[in-house]
């Protein structure tokens, strides 16, 4: 049940994702990265890692891709010309598929999955990742936040200097 | 078979709370009709005939209304992009309904030896599924302005997705507080906690905690919900109908309740994070209690729930007709206002707050 359930969700997930480089619409590229990043969120409720899930909808889906909507629309972008790919790019997906192939076959070789560790009763809740996050990953953290204010300070600049 | 039944207990309470999701919505609208009457001295709707029969007056509007929709032709533009255009009202009113699946409507429904949370869907992070599915209703808007290959429609869209990700900002931190005060995410946990009574008579209701948080909350639900004085997405003097002005017929009912379902959602979000949710005052899973007495009524197991459920329903269709006074009441915003209010107002608000409960549990320890 839960196997053909994960599959299929995975066959749509990559099924978004590649609508997403293939649509000539930025438009409906921008919609399928939200399906794209929605069912991802839906592999997160499987691991019933609910808090994970939430974010990924509320941060993601919610915030991130309306804003490239946003900015599809105010620029007016319009459907992209659709050219025939080069040997170059030919050869590198051939080669990127062929290494995953690869990856996944030794992958398969390795032990079972069944050799995972118990996961102990409250992992992933929102008091657990808050606690690992304001303890042992605090320096970690707070540099993400500095870093974040940089780049809001470094938008304003940029948003301010006259044209 | 206890599988089944199972799937049928929480398939019963899924329907059930769309269902009185659309009850109060439908009263959200009887409002809409006799509040803007009463407001602008007028009687209001009472002309509807259907069949010959006009002698309900406004309630034979309210039946007729969503009929004549239901009925009407419905229109695609020629320019527009059909896929989408079909899609967006979907969008809108899909995330709005399901936001509800969190919002308890009651304590438990103790019957044959099974204790049935009255509530769809019990996460441990409540509180982020509502911002998410608030989040994921921009969808709607921006999708509809677009795909209508409208100017009007477009300009409707792109404010609606500015306000909202705007307001959303100041939703979440209001919401910081509150969680700040109840310790938990879990909306059911945050309910069960203002049951209890400060000095021994005054309900611990979120209101006497977080004042501020409550109006940040309610002024951003009000934006999130698109209605005036925030309803510079359809500002209909300005923009025709802004982001749904190419949808007619059944499409175009459904933009219209979405917005209703939003202002339902937020009297549902205010009562159950400041007015004590299902909580009737002194009221305890036995019977009242008062003074150390207990008040049981006959049949608790079944008086009480009802209880709680209409004392839910009460709130949060006291709280729709507020927000529906305050829609006929006040003129729009301009959009620099609208802006300024957002993150200049209601922003540094809203971090004082988180800063100001954040300090007070600090040193005097959280209300639980």
């Amino acid at each position: 049940m839960n196997a053909v359930v994960f599959f299929v969700l995975a066959a749509l997930t990559v099924a978004a994702a590649l609508v997403v480089v293939t649509n000539r619409n930025p438009v409906y590229s921008a919609l399928a990265l939200v399906s794209t990043l929605a069912l991802i969120s839906c592999f997160f409720v499987f691991l019933e890692a609910y808090m994970v899930w939430a974010l990924q909808l509320v941060v993601y889906a919610g915030a991130i891709v309306v804003l490239f909507l946003f900015v599809i629309m105010l620029l007016n972008v319009q459907s992209e010309e659709r050219v025939m790919p080069g040997v170059g790019v030919v050869a590198m997906v051939a080669g990127g598929a062929g290494l995953l192939a690869i990856l996944v076959a030794y992958g398969a070789t390795r032990a079972p999955l069944a050799a995972f560790p118990a996961v102990p009763a409250g992992y992933g809740s929102p008091e657990h990742v808050a606690r690992r996050l304001f303890t042992d990953f605090l320096v970690p953290f707070e540099i993400t936040s500095l870093l974040l204010l940089v780049a809001i300070v470094g938008a304003v600049v940029l948003g301010k200097r006259q044209a | 078979m206890t599988v089944g039944l199972d799937v049928a207990i929480a398939c019963g309470k899924a329907v059930f709370v769309i269902l009185l999701v659309l009850q109060v919505m439908a009263l959200g609208v009887f409002f809409e009709r006799k509040v803007s009457a009463v407001i602008q001295d007028r009687i209001g709707a009472n002309r509807a005939s259907i069949f010959g029969f006009a002698g309900l007056g406004i309630v034979n509007t309210l039946v007729a209304d969503p009929v004549k929709f239901l009925l009407k032709e419905d229109v695609t533009p020629a320019g527009a992009d059909r896929f989408l255009h079909f899609m967006a009202p979907i969008m809108a009113v899909v995330p709005a309904v399901a936001a509800f699946a969190v919002i308890p409507f009651g304590d438990v429904l103790e019957v044959g030896g099974r204790t049935i949370e009255l509530q769809a869907a019990r996460l441990n992070v409540g509180v982020l599924y509502v911002l998410a599915m608030t989040a994921l209703g921009v969808y709607g808007v921006v999708i509809a302005g677009w795909a209508s290959n409208n100017r009007w429609s477009l300009l409707g869209g792109i404010r609606g997705s500015a306000q909202m990700i705007s307001y959303e900002i100041a939703m979440g931190l209001a919401l910081i507080g509150v969680v700040l005060t109840y310790g938990t995410l879990d909306l059911q946990a945050m309910v069960r906690q203002q049951g209890a009574l400060v000095w021994g008579w005054l309900p611990a209701w979120g209101i006497f905690y977080q004042p501020l948080a409550f109006v940040l909350l309610l002024v951003a639900g009000v934006a999130e919900s698109k209605r005036i004085p925030f309803d510079l997405p359809e500002s209909e003097s300005e923009l025709v109908s802004g982001y749904f002005t190419e949808y007619s017929g059944a499409k175009h009912l459904m933009f219209m309740m979405t917005d209703f379902v939003e202002v339902v959602l937020v009297a549902a979000l205010v009562t159950t994070f400041f007015f004590g949710g299902w909580q009737v005052p002194f009221l305890g899973r036995e019977g009242f209690e008062i003074g150390g007495r207990l008040y049981a009524p006959p049949a608790a197991w079944l008086v009480v729930p009802l209880l709680q459920v209409t004392s839910f329903m009460l709130k949060v269709v006291f709280f729709t007709w507020f927000q529906i006074v305050v829609r006929w009441t006040l003129p729009r915003f301009r959009y620099d206002q609208l802006m300024r209010l957002g993150w200049q107002g209601l922003l540094p608000l809203g971090l004082v707050n988180v800063m100001a409960t954040a300090a007070v549990i600090l040193v005097w320890g959280g209300p639980a």
